[in-house]
């Protein structure tokens, strides 16, 4: 095993970590300093994520790789285990990519109160925090890694989110719509995360059994499996429900996401949408199913149902909506449905639709909330019936306005369709066992609900981009897309239409490892 | 004459030695030199840290008088641990002390008999000896909670705090001496083999005994509901004395606790055990749903102290619960002792240093604190985030081994009480973020408030750096303090 072996992974994780210690050591004044120290850090660990990429072996994509595992609480059993397999692997290279693109897009835009070394060193912690769920294959383990994203988000959007007055219903006074935002997201996160916890630990409990030791190891778990049955594995999959539903997030635990995603900074919806989100659906991939097949086949019609609430209100709620910033917010909520669709058909085919919709839905929607903010910092408004013209104000802003919209909608030849399109095909023939008149009505509801996103992002496009621009902008000067807003989106845009046209960049590296899960998991079930 | 071990006694008899020193140079030294004597506590328990580590280092265990005064590994992790916390609150003393310019001696004096007492404590194996420190250790503080003579508030929370304490002590005895008249002994090895040699196990007079015992503890430990004098004690009180309280002597109430229920009373599972489980369970619930109302700094601590017993006597009733599981609970409770202990002061230093800065601990009035004065700003988010539980700061390790000890029986009631405290944790989030909230996202207010310290505040540093150091590193790394858990749990027969 070379250095790079058993390094790369501990150092993609707390790099950035190290690197918002030592920019705090950077005097305040000094920003640039900052700015430029926080760049090398983030794209030298890109640069150690895509080295991992290209050294992983992608004919073994379905076992861990990298892997380091090291004693961490030895008392209660906790190593420090971390490796990546096909799975975790475009998503760590993703939460990479966005969190460089975010320093570039956040080098001249800052919001009140600036102050861009907190904010730099708080992404950086986010940072070490995504990079590390996406990686840890112990249960401790990834409770920290989960949990760490939510302080830095938590004062991103307290300290420089949206600063309007709103009515809050149940509340009497106004409230700064940032601090109802900031804590809603936390509590109803760590609501759910409270739970997980309980459930890791029950498992944990019931994973010794003779002379086994207990442990917290996902791919020892996942061997053991067996342990786990009945009411005992019902219970605690809901407990894990919890923690990760709230995440995604799925129909009815989403509220905290419309408030969260508008009241957040930019590049904090960004880092929301692109990456946040995929943790919970992540952990269900990589926790909840391989650990309790059976369960998770009890609970799959549910999840359907929660998933197909989820598009077809999402896609509704967005046709109600004024605020631009809020529509793409729901927006997120429909298609992280298809997601959830996707893992409930519990087959090769809909696992693979989850991951690469997770991925597409990270580009697409990252892209659509930097839009939405540079829309913004030119208008100071984000309210559709003001705005109109764009295309004309900003060309070249508005056609990648218009380029991000329809790939949102799924547009063939662009990343948003394969994770619809195989989340639907997946439903058509479900996990067998799994009811197939049900997964199939649930499939065609689905497909109401990419006409209803076909319907709203065009919706969107014409109110924004099309028309005439308003009289209130007459004669003012708005400046097109920056370099750094070039520098910062023409990556996205390029991923965009390369997973678009050859989806198997991702599922090149998926495929493998998914159906390894799926057959280990269900080889008794007989597939 | 008993043989006496005197390197065992060694610490108690530094801790002895350093409060007579402190009463004797306090007579000599001109007023504006009084701060000696703080150096002077400051140095006596620091040389007390040298005995316990090295009879840690050795691993021997010594028992003297028969038994009733033993050193053995639990005694020796709470020792440490006492004489740091005494240590911290020392620090925090000084310059709020030095500032008041009164009785600077005796305060000392009265802090380091306390901290006497709850070294003696962590040894006592017999209710005599556990009576006689437990009084040693709260004694002191009906003083010290009325230090400053001229409030009326401390006058009150003085008052309150020695009619409540002379009240459980009273309970608690009555209930000793029927334990006494019951099994004729007063060793808890001895009472542990009369109960079970003489089959009283169930005896509803026995049920008496154990519950009134627990009542009395529960008045220390501020729990649930004998917890109604902890918030205007606490916010009487001066300060530092307030953190004292909420730590050291909380702490003690729970060593205590842990040495009668298990070394005497491990086989009457069914009379603690549910009294606990409510016990933790309406702690918990009451102490969160009452913070979540306060708009002072103090008071909320004092209620979020009383939250924190809650959580802290989780682990006693999963460990009654499962049939294997009192070691697990003991050294569960042991380690969110240390932590919190750790966790609260840091909190109590920051507060005592703002508010000494901003002249009030009415939260609003802390509004922009992470504005004007980051550091300050930053110690406060950590601590009180640690006290909420999140990862990676060290409170989450004890939240963690709690919901550990409780789901090891994986029956119905543990489920519950895990699901209750699971839930209360979240309640517990939303107030200790309000005054994160207040310090780092509401505005400045228009005048800054100076910064007018004019008393030394390097120990008030000192302590502040010390406790972050320490719930920074545990949080990354709780092997370290899974240390004193696997020590303490030595203990359980």
């Amino acid at each position: 095993m070379d250095l790079l072996e058993s390094w790369a992974l501990s150092l993609i994780v707390f790099l950035p970590l190290v690197g918002a210690l030592v920019a705090l050591a950077i005097p305040k004044e000094r920003e640039e300093a900052v700015k430029q120290w926080t760049l090398l850090v983030s794209v030298a660990t890109l640069v150690l994520a895509v080295v991992v990429a290209a050294r992983f072996d992608f004919g073994a994509a379905g076992g861990f790789q990298f892997e380091v595992d090291l004693p961490w609480i030895s008392a209660i059993g906790a190593n420090y285990h971390i490796g990546v397999d096909g799975i975790s692997l475009p998503l760590l290279v993703l939460s990479a990519l966005v969190v460089v693109l975010c320093v570039i897009y956040s080098w001249q835009h800052w919001d009140e109160p600036r102050n861009p070394r907190a904010f730099l060193v708080l992404m950086m912690i986010l940072a070490t925090g995504m990079n590390g769920t996406f990686v840890a294959l112990d249960l401790v383990l990834f409770f920290i890694f989960f949990e760490l994203v939510l302080l830095p988000m938590y004062f991103m959007i307290g300290i420089w989110g949206d600063r309007t007055m709103r009515k809050i219903p149940g509340f009497r006074k106004e409230v700064e719509t940032r601090l109802y935002a900031a804590i809603k997201f936390f509590i109803f996160t760590l609501f759910g995360s409270a739970f997980m916890l309980l459930g890791f630990l029950a498992l944990y409990f019931k994973s010794g059994s003779g002379d086994q030791q207990s442990t917290f190891d996902i791919p020892e778990l996942i061997a053991r499996g067996h342990l786990f049955q009945g009411t005992f594995a019902w219970l605690v999959f809901g407990a894990m429900f919890l923690g990760f539903a709230v995440k995604v997030p799925m129909w009815p635990f989403h509220t905290w996401l419309p408030d969260a995603h508008t009241a957040a900074p930019t590049v904090g919806s960004v880092l929301l949408a692109a990456i946040l989100l995929k943790l919970g659906s992540y952990a269900f991939i990589r926790i909840a199913i391989p650990i309790l097949p059976e369960t998770a086949r009890d609970w799959a019609p549910a999840i359907a149902v929660l998933a197909v609430i989820g598009i077809i209100y999402g896609s509704l709620a967005c046709l109600a909506q004024t605020d631009v910033k809020r529509l793409i917010a729901f927006s997120s909520v429909g298609h992280m449905g298809f997601v959830m669709l996707g893992i409930a058909t519990l087959t090769e085919v809909g696992i693979n639709a989850a991951i690469i919709g997770m991925v597409a839905h990270g580009l697409i929607t990252g892209l659509l909330f930097f839009l939405a903010g540079s829309i913004h910092h030119r208008y100071h408004t984000r309210e559709m019936s003001r705005l109109g013209g764009n295309l004309k104000l900003m060309p070249v802003m508005g056609g990648i306005l218009g380029f991000t919209a329809m790939a949102s909608l799924g547009l063939p030849g662009l990343a948003g369709f394969w994770g619809e399109f195989m989340a639907l095909l997946g439903s058509y023939q479900p996990l067998p066992g799994l009811s197939t008149s049900f997964f199939r009505t649930a499939m065609v509801i689905g497909a109401i609900g990419t006409v209803l996103t076909a319907g709203y992002m065009l919706w969107m496009l014409q109110k924004v981009n099309l028309g005439e621009p308003s009289s209130e902008w007459a004669g003012k000067e708005f400046h097109d897309v920056d370099r750094y807003e070039m520098a910062a989106w023409a990556p996205l845009i390029v991923l965009i239409v390369a997973v678009g046209v050859y989806p198997k960049l991702v599922l090149g590296a998926t495929t493998d490892a998914v159906v390894g899960l799926v057959e280990t998991a269900f080889r008794a079930v007989g597939g | 004459m008993p043989r006496i071990d005197w390197l065992a006694i060694a610490p108690e008899v530094v801790v002895a030695t350093a409060l007579l020193v402190v009463l004797a140079v306090d007579l000599f030294l001109p007023r504006e030199r009084k701060y000696y004597v703080a150096a002077l506590a400051v140095v006596g328990t620091t040389l007390a840290m040298v005995p316990v580590i090295l009879m840690a280092v050795s691993g021997d265990s010594y028992s003297m008088f028969d038994g009733s005064y033993v050193v053995d590994d639990f005694a020796l992790v709470l020792k440490g641990v006492f004489l740091v916390a005494g240590y911290l609150v020392l620090l925090i003393s000084v310059s709020y002390i030095e500032s008041d310019r009164y009785y600077q001696g005796e305060y000392y004096l009265l802090l380091l008999s306390s901290l006497l007492g709850s070294m003696v404590l962590t040894s006592a194996r017999d209710l005599v000896v556990l009576f006689v420190a437990l009084e040693l250790t709260t004694g002191p503080l009906f003083l010290l909670a009325g230090w400053r003579k001229g409030d009326l508030r401390s006058n009150e929370a003085s008052l309150k705090f020695f009619i409540i304490g002379v009240l459980s002590t009273g309970l608690m005895l009555y209930g000793m001496s029927l334990l006494f008249g019951l099994t004729g002994e007063l060793s808890f090895e001895g009472i542990r083999e009369a109960i079970s040699s003489a089959g009283i196990a169930s005896e509803p007079v026995l049920g008496l005994a154990v519950l009134l015992i627990l009542v009395g503890f529960g008045f220390k430990v501020s729990a649930v509901p004998f917890h109604f004098w902890a918030p205007d004690t606490y916010q009487g009180s001066p300060p530092p004395v307030t953190a004292y309280l909420s730590v050291s002597s909380k702490l003690a109430g729970f060593v205590a606790m842990l040495a009668v229920i298990y070394l005497a009373l491990p086989a009457v599972t069914d009379f603690w055990g549910p009294a606990l489980w409510m016990m933790a369970a309406v702690s918990m619930t009451v102490a969160n749903l009452s913070a979540l109302r306060q708009s002072h700094l103090i008071r909320l601590l004092a209620y979020s102290s009383v939250a924190q017993a809650g959580f802290m006597l989780v682990p006693f009733a999963g460990g009654a619960i499962a049939p294997d599981g009192l070691s697990e609970g003991l050294g569960a409770t042991v380690i969110y002792l240390v932590i919190y202990a750790v966790m609260n002061l840091g909190a109590f230093a920051v507060v005592i240093a703002g508010g000494r800065r901003i002249g009030s601990y009415e939260i609003a009035d802390w509004r922009g604190l992470g504005s004007y004065s980051p550091r300050q700003g930053v110690m406060l988010a950590v601590f009180f985030l640690s006290l909420a539980g999140l990862p990676p700061l060290a409170g989450w390790f004890a939240k963690f081994v709690m919901f550990r000890a409780v789901l090891i029986s994986t029956g119905p009631a543990g489920v519950w009480l895990a699901v209750i405290a699971a839930v209360n944790a979240v309640v517990a989030f939303y107030y200790y973020a309000r005054v994160v909230k207040s310090a780092w996202f509401d505005p400045a207010p228009d005048e800054i408030p100076e910064d007018t310290e004019t008393g030394p505040t390097g120990p008030l540093s000192l302590a502040m750096g010390l406790a972050l150091v320490v719930v920074l590193v545990v949080g990354v790394f709780p092997g370290l303090a899974t240390f004193f858990g696997d020590a303490a749990a030595a203990l359980v027969p």
